[in-house]
């Protein structure tokens, strides 16, 4: 189940839960009083002057972030014109005292408050002239960037005359706006292509990524770089801001006194490159390639990147006044569509999925045992020790021993590949790891999580052979897809300390994960598992116990119409074109080969059980039959499709015509039928899932979809695609559908609910 | 601080010779010592401890530590090595057949001889039948041979070691890539033509790129000037501060060598070339000078330059250390007794070269002793900002209690006490060799100043730390 990339971006470091107070912020105090004005009450804002250089210090209170909300900015505007009006001032540095965050960006409520398209227009626009201010300023003014400058902050920083950053991994630029389905609204989209070039701007706007310090300053977009500092008479993070602030100073010293100049020394492929984006033609070139790879990466389901290249494009080609005006413009626009309601509304989700809501463990989990070194069981290693958790990787022999261990190294050295890790680092982390094949070691685990194979009985001797050697205080979580937590725990002789971590493949890449309590898992223990999952990077949504939990309860009945679609005949082909262009990153077809026909067998087995005819619909012999032929998915080399190692083209597989052709059943749907009969199943049994209580929050709802099934992004889940999409319409659909092939699209009642009285799962 | 200096002027009579002597303007932090009295009175305990065998230096030398690509330039490491043992045999007279064991101390070796204390011993003239072995510890090396010593002396295994050390940064083991190095191991094994063809075919011109010795420190990438910038910048040590460190090392190792006081040096006659007799590596120059200096690793705006940095330099050491009753026996007047010691080690990234502000206290502790004890402090010079870091570490509550567990600060070495003849900044610093020059200035300062108690600190890459107690020996 692999989200697509528009998923996995949004995991960029926007997210300001990820930006944890390294200290307690109280020491850094300002020793510069000089003018009376730095005595008035701010509470964003510490100005202070050092000779004839103004120190700009941002620290908003009460949060961990600083973002440009309108006190900030107004308080902002209110120092820099007391900077521009005094004589003993000739520059300015502008920094941030907040430990690993410069801006985080603008304030994205100041947009969700507005009614109007208009209104988010002049929001855009008084952006634009604040930061053109700063733009023309004659005295100069110097960013000193430590920590996030994303968005609104990357702006505010390029509308500098110079600048420079801390070179450590916490300082990253970025323009992720885009990942919001808006654009950058003051002036972003007309200072970065001039600043970066084209073609950088571009990247940079159209995948919102985040770009790390030293390569900023190679691409032009700082000019200086400060070391990180260790120790000294200071915590380093304290005495690096300061030092940082030191150098600032001295640069803007050298700037006002003309002694050190703006202009960047460029590379020859940076000049060949910026003389050849002179000429008309190669220019419209880029922006027809640009747009080309656009539309078929968002397959046009996301406004915001293709408005992005067209405001860039009305700047450079018809100049500032009309670039400003149009980027206000679509900024407006943009805020106002769907798509980019449904993104902020992932955003707050993921925002409340990172915190921990059962507090603080009364143990913090330090050892931690995984039993199978299976993709899964080394997957959840490898996020596990690169955060410094002591590991024990336990299977059953040395050859599966040997190739999680494997799988764990190679998924860092790929970073070191990458440059993300140097190889120190990579056997440092490395040396966290332990495998064996016997239990020593577990008298000292906090956690075990097993990942064996998805078998009862199998979980039931883990869990026995475990508890015999684990300490009274140690949690025992089974990463299973489908097997009910309750049922395993049933062998414990410590129910409470049960409970199920659902990891999704590959662990490292997928940001989701689903943890099960049953109605004994003590509160303790799900805030434990809640603790570990957030240390490994994850997203978390806390579900109650039953079939198939949330994300597989939810993927199976859609399977289950998927299995239909392709006995009425519909193309493998065709059926995932049609997926990926509703908005799923995995086509249908293929994601059942991903996931494997035999897990999907068993899955859709057990599944069927328990619930009944809302399960029915494909036949499920089409998935024995293939199991019986050997065609596993991906993993077998044939499913749907033929996987040949090296080989990128997918074929279908045509052995599977036979099998088809036997359980062919009339085909009678238009397409835009067979995309809905998918997501309105998908979307039925989210909602009954949170009918039924198995899910606290429609929020947790939306992310377990999008995160951890690849539900379209644009749409924002299930439950925000009722909101926006509007329930009446999908309980149409739906009693349409069941007119046409039965009950399992009968839709549930808190839909009907939502529908008859105009509900929202969101207010 | 204040407690130290009052401790110091009340112990210390006469104070106006050295005030005099002192002509270097001393470190703006520190101005208030320029009425520094040197002498001590001698009334210490001495540091021997029941059942432990006293161990002595009976003498050291070294050959003139040189800038690198100087008069050495041809030699190979050992040919230094070789030059300091012969004159150690010169100087102490010591017959070959007791020395029981020799031990030299390198960094960045050659491989043609990587034992090179074995090497260079068959060729000093020492017997074939003395083992010998190399240790390295980055720039404790030395320290590390000597240290070596004194355990086999303590345990009574030896009586009579020859430690050392040796560095030639005139030349380094530029290797073939690794590529480069593979392919020529396969074709060693290729039986055919077509074998070796096949392997020639896979030739590509980056096999060429050649691959050079670490300059940055393996664990973290980084070079170790680059890592003394920041610390300097982490404890907010100034370039102007900097400087004038340097300036004072160069001026005191100038007056020290004018003075004739580096007596640990015997004059090399170079093959084909003059006899070389001094230091060639003290310069010093102008605060105007070195201000004019561009930053040498954090560009453009850090403070390490080439004038506050120790320079690539080739030389070597030697030190006879012996038993205090096999010297005695031998009839010899020992010039001091090597005492407790100790290695540290600490972060290799923020904390790279803080190693003496680790190890001083805690060796000061084994010895029983307070920083007030000592009269010649000799701490290895790798930076002036390592130096400047250093003392402002020792000096502070906060550092001892968050990094280093202790409850207070040990204090800072007070500088009329520090490196009175030069350092490594201004005499040169032979990685492999540097421990053994330390430890014999500060045997041959407390014999001309009459002090008793020498500490000897150093740092090493790796982010470790070294530091001994030396004693005068009684007159």
């Amino acid at each position: 189940m692999t989200a697509g990339r528009w998923v996995n971006s949004l995991e960029t470091d926007l997210f300001p839960s990820k930006f944890k107070p390294i200290l307690p912020h109280k020491c850094y105090v300002c020793r510069n009083f000089t003018r009376s004005s730095a005595l008035r009450s701010r509470t964003h804002i510490n100005f202070g002057v050092k000779g004839d250089v103004a120190v700009v210090r941002l620290n908003s209170p009460n949060s961990k972030v600083n973002t440009l909300n309108k006190e900030l900015q107004s308080e902002f505007m209110e120092v820099m014109n007391e900077i521009w009006a005094s004589d003993q001032i000739r520059s300015a540095v502008l920094i941030s005292t907040k430990p690993g965050c410069f801006i985080a960006g603008a304030d994205i409520n100041m947009l969700a408050s507005c009614k109007t398209h208009e209104e988010v227009t002049r929001i855009s626009q008084e952006g634009q002239r604040m930061f053109e201010k700063l733009e023309k300023s004659t005295k100069p003014i110097v960013a000193a960037i430590s920590g996030a400058c994303l968005g609104g902050g990357l702006e505010l920083a390029i509308s500098c005359q110079y600048r420079i950053a801390t070179k450590d991994r916490k300082t990253v630029l970025g323009a992720p706006e885009v990942l919001l389905g808006i654009l950058p609204g003051a002036g972003g989209t007309q200072r970065l292509p001039k600043m970066v070039g084209l073609p950088a701007a571009f990247d940079m706007m159209l995948t919102g990524r985040n770009i790390r310090a030293d390569r900023a300053k190679r691409m032009g977009l700082v000019d200086q770089l400060v070391e990180p500092l260790g120790p000294g008479l200071k915590p380093p993070e304290e005495r690096t801001i300061e030092y940082l602030e030191e150098v600032a100073v001295n640069f803007a010293k050298g700037l006002s006194d003309k002694k050190i100049s703006i202009k960047r020394d460029k590379g020859l492929v940076e000049k060949l490159t910026s003389y050849a984006l002179s000429i008309p033609f190669v220019r419209q070139q880029v922006y027809k390639k640009v747009e080309e790879k656009v539309r078929k990466q968002t397959k046009g389901l996301y406004p915001a990147p293709l408005k992005i290249i067209d405001v860039v494009k009305t700047g450079i080609e018809q100049g500032n006044d009309a670039g400003y005006l149009s980027e206000s413009q679509k900024f407006g626009e943009l805020a106002m569509t769907k798509e980019s309601k449904a993104l902020m509304g992932l955003y707050h989700g993921q925002v409340l999925c990172k915190k921990n809501k059962f507090g603080a463990p009364q143990k913090e989990v330090k050892d931690l045992a995984i039993l199978g070194a299976g993709l899964m069981g080394a997957g959840i290693a490898q996020v596990s020790v690169d955060k410094g958790l002591k590991t024990i990787l336990k299977d059953a022999t040395l050859t599966g021993l040997g190739r999680g261990q494997q799988q764990v190294f190679k998924g860092l050295n790929d970073k070191v590949k990458k440059k993300a890790l140097t190889s120190f680092e990579r056997d440092s982390i490395f040396s966290n790891l332990t495998g064996q094949l016997d239990y020593q070691g577990f008298e000292k685990a906090d956690m075990v999580i097993e990942a064996v194979f998805e078998d009862l009985s199998l979980k039931h001797k883990v869990l026995k052979e475990v508890e015999a050697v684990i300490p009274g205080h140690c949690v025992f979580a089974s990463n299973t897809s489908a097997l009910p937590i309750n049922e395993i725990a049933a062998a414990s002789k410590r129910p409470e300390k049960v409970i199920g971590m659902h990891y999704f493949s590959p662990v490292d890449k997928m940001q989701l994960l689903e943890i099960i309590t049953t109605d004994k898992t003590s509160k303790d223990t799900t805030a434990s598992a809640v603790a570990v999952g957030l240390k490994q990077g994850k997203v978390i949504i806390v579900v109650k116990d039953g079939p198939g939990f949330y994300t597989t309860r939810c993927l199976a009945p859609m399977m289950s119409e998927v299995l239909r679609i392709l006995q009425e005949g519909v193309e493998p082909k065709k059926l995932d074109s049609l997926t990926t262009s509703f908005g799923f990153p995995v086509g249908a077809a293929t994601l059942v080969d991903e996931v494997g026909v035999d897990v999907a067998k068993h899955v859709s087995e057990d599944l069927g059980k328990a619930f009944g005819e809302r399960f029915e619909g494909g036949n499920i012999e089409l998935l024995k039959e293939m199991v019986s032929r050997g065609f596993l998915g991906r993993k077998s080399g044939k499913g749907f499709y033929i996987y040949q190692e090296g080989v990128k083209t997918k074929n279908v597989n045509s052995d599977m015509d036979g099998i088809l052709a036997s359980l062919k059943v009339p085909p009678n749907s238009s397409d835009e039928d067979i995309q809905y009969r998918l997501v309105t199943r998908f979307v039925n049994e989210a909602v009954l899932c949170l009918q039924e209580g198995i899910l606290a929050t429609p929020t947790e709802g939306d992310i377990g979809a999008v995160f951890g099934l690849g539900f379209p992004p644009c749409l924002g889940g299930p439950f925000r695609f009722v909101d926006l999409y509007g329930a009446q319409k999908i309980v149409d659909r739906l009693r349409k559908f069941e007119a046409a092939y039965g009950k399992q699209f009968t839709p549930c009642q808190l839909l009907i609910d939502h529908a008859n009285s105009a509900n929202k799962f969101y207010q | 601080m204040t407690s130290i200096l009052t401790y110091t002027f009340k112990n210390l009579p006469n104070a106006s010779k050295w005030a005099l002597r002192f002509s270097v303007r001393p470190l703006s932090c520190s101005s208030q010592l320029r009425a520094a009295p040197a002498a001590q009175t001698k009334s210490k305990k001495t540091l021997a401890k029941p059942n432990i065998r006293n161990i002595v230096v009976v003498d050291g030398v070294r050959i003139p530590f040189l800038q690198s690509g100087t008069s050495y330039k041809d030699l190979m490491p050992h040919d230094l090595a070789r030059a300091a043992l012969s004159g150690l045999l010169h100087r102490t007279n010591v017959p070959k057949d007791v020395v029981d064991y020799i031990i030299f101390g390198t960094v960045i070796q050659e491989v043609k001889t990587s034992n090179v204390a074995r090497e260079a011993a068959l060729g000093a003239g020492f017997s074939d039948k003395t083992p010998a072995h190399t240790v390295t510890m980055a720039c404790i090396s030395a320290n590390q041979a000597m240290t070596t010593g004194v355990g086999l002396i303590a345990s009574g295994q030896c009586d009579v070691v020859v430690a050392g050390g040796v560095e030639l940064m005139s030349d380094v083991p530029i290797r073939h890539s690794r590529k480069m190095r593979k392919m020529m191991l396969d074709l060693n094994k290729a039986k055919t033509l077509g074998q070796r063809l096949s392997l020639l075919s896979k030739f590509r011109l980056n096999f060429l790129s050649p691959e050079l010795p670490a300059v940055a420190e393996f664990s973290t990438s980084e070079t170790m000037g680059h890592s003394a910038d920041r610390l300097a910048a982490a404890f907010a040590v100034s370039r102007a501060d900097q400087d004038e460190y340097a300036l004072r090392s160069h001026s005191l190792a100038k007056k020290a060598q004018d003075e004739g006081l580096l007596s640990d040096i015997v004059p090399f006659k170079v093959p084909g070339k003059d006899t070389v007799t001094k230091d060639n590596g003290i310069r010093p120059s102008s605060l105007e000078q070195m201000a004019k200096l561009k930053p040498a690793f954090i560009k453009p705006y850090g403070t390490v330059t080439a004038a506050n940095s120790s320079f690539l330099t080739d030389g070597a050491s030697a030190m006879l250390i012996m038993a205090e009753e096999k010297a005695l026996a031998m009839g010899y007047k020992p010039k001091a007794y090597l005492r407790d010691f100790v290695y540290v080690s600490q972060d290799p990234k923020d904390q790279l070269l803080l190693g003496p502000t680790y190890a001083t206290p805690k060796v000061l502790e084994k010895a029983g002793l307070t920083l007030n004890d000592i009269d010649a402090f000799e701490f290895h010079e790798a930076f002036s900002g390592q130096i400047l870091a250093n003392f402002k570490a020792m000096d502070s509550d906060w550092f001892a209690q968050n990094y280093m567990g202790r409850k207070t600060k040990v204090g800072s070495p007070p500088l009329e006490k520090f490196n009175n003849w030069g350092g490594s900044l201004s005499l040169g610093h032979p990685f492999g060799a540097t421990g053994c020059r330390l430890v014999m200035a500060a045997a041959n300062r407390l014999r001309k100043e009459g002090g008793q108690y020498g500490l000897v600190a150093a740092c090493a890459a790796g982010g470790q730390g070294h530091a001994m107690i030396v004693e005068a020996y009684p007159k």
